[in-house]
């Protein structure tokens, strides 16, 4: 084990246990398979890679997320935040997509963001349904402070599930009035968000074993939409 | 009536785009220009189609601006307002011109901006078709009743929900080959609806419909140059005759209707077409129907007569109406998949078309198509335009 200096151990916030995510495979309106797996420490600046080219995308609000989600990253690569956990969708091995969040204490979650590579199959939704998963499911929490940056995360999180305001909690994220996951709600909701097979078939795990990203130009195109017209 | 000949044909590609209302119709217009290649030919009138511009765009008198766009003066012009049947209402006018003699070039160009609202504001204004005081009152949206005619239809006739998808496979399949297509993503029956993951991925909109059953919400612009016999024999080349143009109207309020699942205005707009071309429903190549919903394919392939009523879903099951079948339909896509930017939809319905008989389709080409038909469905079936194109040997 690496040596860790006595004043970067009082650096880093104090961590529990977090339990794993199992992964699953999730069937995509594509008839494609994606892969929904833990994204470990070493594994983040393949991840930071695939944000850097967001950070000017303003469409959607992707430059607010991406430069967020690439300092939460960059700060749980780093440890300096509590009890981060990082969830990625994979098709065939490529990243899909991505979701991040962390817990405050064992009974409240705290969702950070769902950042969408491969966009018009709802991985968003996916990813962000895995993401409540692991919060209550899995970590067994009560509940999971929410917020959106976006019209689509509004759509997708506060009226899809439906959240509640928690109006006197501020977010994390700018201390914007936050939104609560319940249990109870997250149960009512599962059936029609929540999707995702286990155990995933080794061959598919094989192929999700190594992160790898979509070339640059496609990510834009995905994200920020065609260039224009052909004259 | 003298014969009208359509010379060009140019489209911006469909989507949600960052230009102006104005740069996406100059845009298309300078592609059919272009394609008509006009030279020193002076266009005499501008006819310019859009639904929402006014509400959503806060631009009016479109006609006149896209004249000085294009520094056309002193060119003719108009804007044409018909709901979703706007581009084949303005194509009619552009056509009738031309017929009458009053122009031997017209320029006829569909454009929409939407996607600069958001999607509940788009919703709300296009449901703004619909009856004020027994519809858009209570709530009415385009999806419901679409959801509503579907249920009705389904139960019907047999149609299931597989044959819905059936048609979202292969409109999106088409729209691959369509490099202007808004969605260029192809779906498959386990995604959309077979494995358990589909009721995430394709949730309902306004049940029986779901969402791999509507279009989306697109921008962008579609252009066609008109011109008179005498200028068509100039300029030479590939000919596409108008052929036959037929538009019927139905009640606003779709309640009214004593069988509300037949499609009265499209039936008789699509006999009034044909007949004044000639021609019947056999008689055609390839077709590019109104399906903003997919049950709206199989509704609209029964009433032009393509198919018996209530057995569209069974020609579908057999693969007919596939690009290798023998009727294909929505080679571009459709609405469906190459997006629904409702004042341009009619306009691009027959660019499509054009190009399918110039052979000009690449990866789409319907082999040998000769006679063309397009439905161009306004409102919820209360306003339609039919129209059918020849090829012309030259």
């Amino acid at each position: 084990m690496a040596y860790i200096s006595e004043l970067e151990v009082s650096l880093r916030p104090p961590a529990m246990n977090l339990p794993p995510y199992p992964p699953k495979v999730i069937t995509l309106a594509s008839g494609e398979q994606m892969v929904v797996r833990q994204v470990e420490r070493d594994e983040i600046p393949t991840l930071l890679e695939a944000i850097y080219p967001l950070l000017r995308v303003e469409r959607d609000f992707y430059d607010i997320v991406a430069a967020r989600l690439f300092g939460e990253l960059l700060a749980y690569k780093r440890y300096r935040v509590k009890d981060e956990y990082v969830l990625a969708g994979l098709i065939d091995g490529v990243l899909a997509g991505m979701v991040n969040g962390r817990l405050v204490d064992w009974k409240t979650g705290m969702s950070y963001h769902t950042l969408t590579i491969r966009r018009g199959l709802r991985v968003g939704s996916h990813l962000f349904a895995a993401k409540m998963e692991y919060h209550i499911e899995h970590c067994g929490q009560e509940e999971v402070l929410i917020v959106a940056e976006s019209p689509i995360g509004f759509r997708r999180w506060m009226i899809e599930y439906p959240l509640e305001k928690r109006s006197e909690v501020q977010h994390e994220l700018g201390g914007v009035p936050s939104w609560v996951l319940l249990k109870q709600t997250y149960y009512n909701a599962k059936p029609r968000l929540v999707s995702g097979r286990r155990p995933v078939p080794e061959d598919l795990l094989r192929g999700a074993a190594t992160i790898r990203l979509p070339e640059e130009d496609g990510v834009i195109r995905q994200v920020a939409g065609e260039k224009e017209a052909e004259e | 009536m003298n014969p009208v000949y359509i010379a060009g044909a140019g489209m911006t590609k469909f989507g949600r785009s960052e230009w102006s209302l104005m740069k996406l119709a100059s845009v298309a217009s300078l592609a059919a220009l272009r394609h008509a290649s006009l030279g020193e030919i002076p266009v005499d009138s501008v006819v310019v189609a859009n639904m929402g511009a006014a509400r959503i765009n806060h631009q009016t008198a479109l006609g006149s601006a896209l004249v000085d766009q294009l520094a056309l003066y002193p060119a003719m012009a108009e804007a044409v307002e018909n709901g979703p049947a706007s581009g084949a209402s303005a194509f009619k006018v552009g056509c009738q011109a031309v017929a009458s003699g009053m122009a031997d070039v017209v320029l006829v160009t569909g454009v929409e901006r939407m996607r600069v609202v958001n999607g509940l504001e788009g919703t709300d204004f296009v449901a703004s078709l619909s009856q004020p005081e027994v519809e858009y009152i209570y709530g009415v949206t385009l999806p419901s009743l679409a959801g509503m005619f579907a249920r009705l239809f389904m139960e019907r006739f047999g149609v299931e929900r597989k044959h819905l998808a059936m048609i979202a496979i292969k409109n999106h399949e088409n729209a691959m080959e369509n490099p202007y297509a808004h969605i260029q993503q192809t779906v498959t029956m386990e995604g959309i609806l077979t494995a358990p993951e589909a009721v995430v991925n394709n949730p309902p909109i306004a049940k029986p419909l779901h969402l791999f059953d509507c279009c989306p919400v697109s921008d962008g612009a579609a252009s066609l140059v008109l011109v008179s016999e005498g200028i068509a024999a100039k300029l030479g080349g590939a000919a596409v005759r108008v052929a036959g143009i037929g538009q019927a109207t139905d009640t606003h309020a779709v309640q009214e209707r004593e069988d509300p699942t037949d499609l009265k205005a499209v039936r008789i707009a699509s006999e009034r077409a044909f007949s004044m071309a000639g021609a019947t429903a056999g008689d055609v190549d390839v077709a590019e129907l109104h399906d903003a919903f997919t049950i709206l394919e199989i509704a609209e392939s029964e009433a032009a007569g393509f198919f018996d009523r209530g057995t569209a879903h069974e020609a579908i099951e057999r693969g007919e109406t596939r690009l290798d079948g023998s009727l294909p339909i929505n080679p571009s896509g459709g609405l469906k998949a190459k997006g629904h930017p409702v004042g341009a939809t009619g306009v691009a319905q027959l660019v499509e078309l054009v190009w399918q008989l110039r052979g000009e389709a690449g990866g789409r080409q319907v082999k040998g198509a000769k006679i063309a038909y397009a439905c161009n469905f306004g409102g919820f079936g209360n306003n339609v335009v039919a129209t059918v194109l020849r090829r012309e040997e030259t």
